[in-house]
């Protein structure tokens, strides 16, 4: 007879259908063709990149003016990554939150060709592309992550003064 | 630049893993043997799927343990035209709960039956067994309608 059975598996399987709306749409197609495009409140002025949902959170209005932004720009805060995941990339790594030129909110995206250790505030990193064959309205299909650029850190108290007012 | 949204299929899965206890481990062991196995309650009643406590008293059972099957009779069911791919038939099936022979609660089970007109609460159906069994619920693969 067979021995009492001690532990069960049961996967937990979600399929579902996303999709992140006109605004984002937009942003993702900008994506897939290698630039990195936000939109402007035509109240506050402020550029979303992405855009959020195709309106200024803060306003409450339509930002219907897309703009261009640079695909370099500044880590404001960052976070070292230690704790592993399936699939996770070697530790430690950085996820930084990079505040593009021409942005006024940061994204989040991964660093790399660089220690964590050397990451700083006001490090100036640049995307790197994936080849525009590679390249899809996935974003980790088309930035691979962000590298320092080798030029001078923005001052600390610029980056600051960054975050409070995002 | 089209203006129509994008779609993403998505899947979120994670393994859970769970520990099943003593009474519920006996009764997948008895489904890997093939067989499927009650506990007598303290009052003589024979539970199917048993259970570490009688939910009508909340009485520890006894440790006796009875064979009851393979067939049994469905007391009430659903039936499911469309199954979803995460099902465990292809085609259309009930849920049903069917109470075995021998037992005196139901348990919670497919019923292969070839479509919803052959369904009848009180009709008599039988455990299929896979061939490959794990230590299971599934390992029974459904009931089908006896004939």
């Amino acid at each position: 007879m067979t021995e009492p059975i001690t532990v069960v598996t049961s996967p937990v399987r979600l399929e579902y259908r996303y999709t992140p709306g006109v605004a984002m749409s937009r942003f993702l197609r900008h994506i897939a063709e290698g630039e990195i495009v936000g939109q402007r409140c035509p109240r506050c002025s402020k550029v979303y990149v992405p855009p959020r949902s195709g309106a200024c959170p803060r306003c409450g209005v339509p930002t219907q003016e897309e703009v261009p932004v640079a695909d370099v720009g500044t880590v404001t805060t960052f976070c070292v990554v230690n704790v592993p995941f399936a699939g996770s990339l070697p530790l430690p790594y950085v996820a930084a939150a990079i505040l593009l030129d021409g942005a006024d909110i940061p994204i989040t995206y991964l660093l790399q060709e660089v220690e964590a250790g050397d990451v700083r505030m006001g490090m100036r990193v640049r995307a790197e592309w994936a080849t525009p064959e590679e390249r899809t309205t996935s974003i980790d299909h088309s930035i691979r992550y962000f590298k320092p650029t080798g030029e001078p850190d923005v001052p600390i108290d610029t980056v600051l003064e960054a975050l409070l007012s995002a | 630049m089209s203006v129509e949204p994008l779609v993403a299929t998505h899947v979120l899965e994670y393994p859970y893993t769970r520990s099943v206890g003593p009474v519920i481990g006996r009764f997948l062991a008895g489904l890997k043997d093939g067989r499927i196995e009650g506990v007598r309650a303290q009052d003589g009643r024979v539970l199917v799927p048993p259970t570490e406590y009688d939910p009508a008293t909340g009485e520890a059972v006894t440790d006796e343990w009875v064979e009851v099957g393979p067939g049994g009779e469905v007391t009430t069911w659903a039936w499911l035209a469309e199954p979803r791919s995460n099902n465990p038939l292809d085609h259309g099936f009930a849920w049903a709960l069917i109470k075995l022979d021998g037992a005196d609660t139901a348990l919670l089970h497919v019923v292969d039956s070839l479509d919803e007109s052959a369904m009848r609460t009180g009709m008599r159906v039988r455990a299929r067994f896979r061939d490959e069994r794990e230590g299971l619920i599934t390992d029974i693969e459904a009931f089908e309608v006896e004939p």
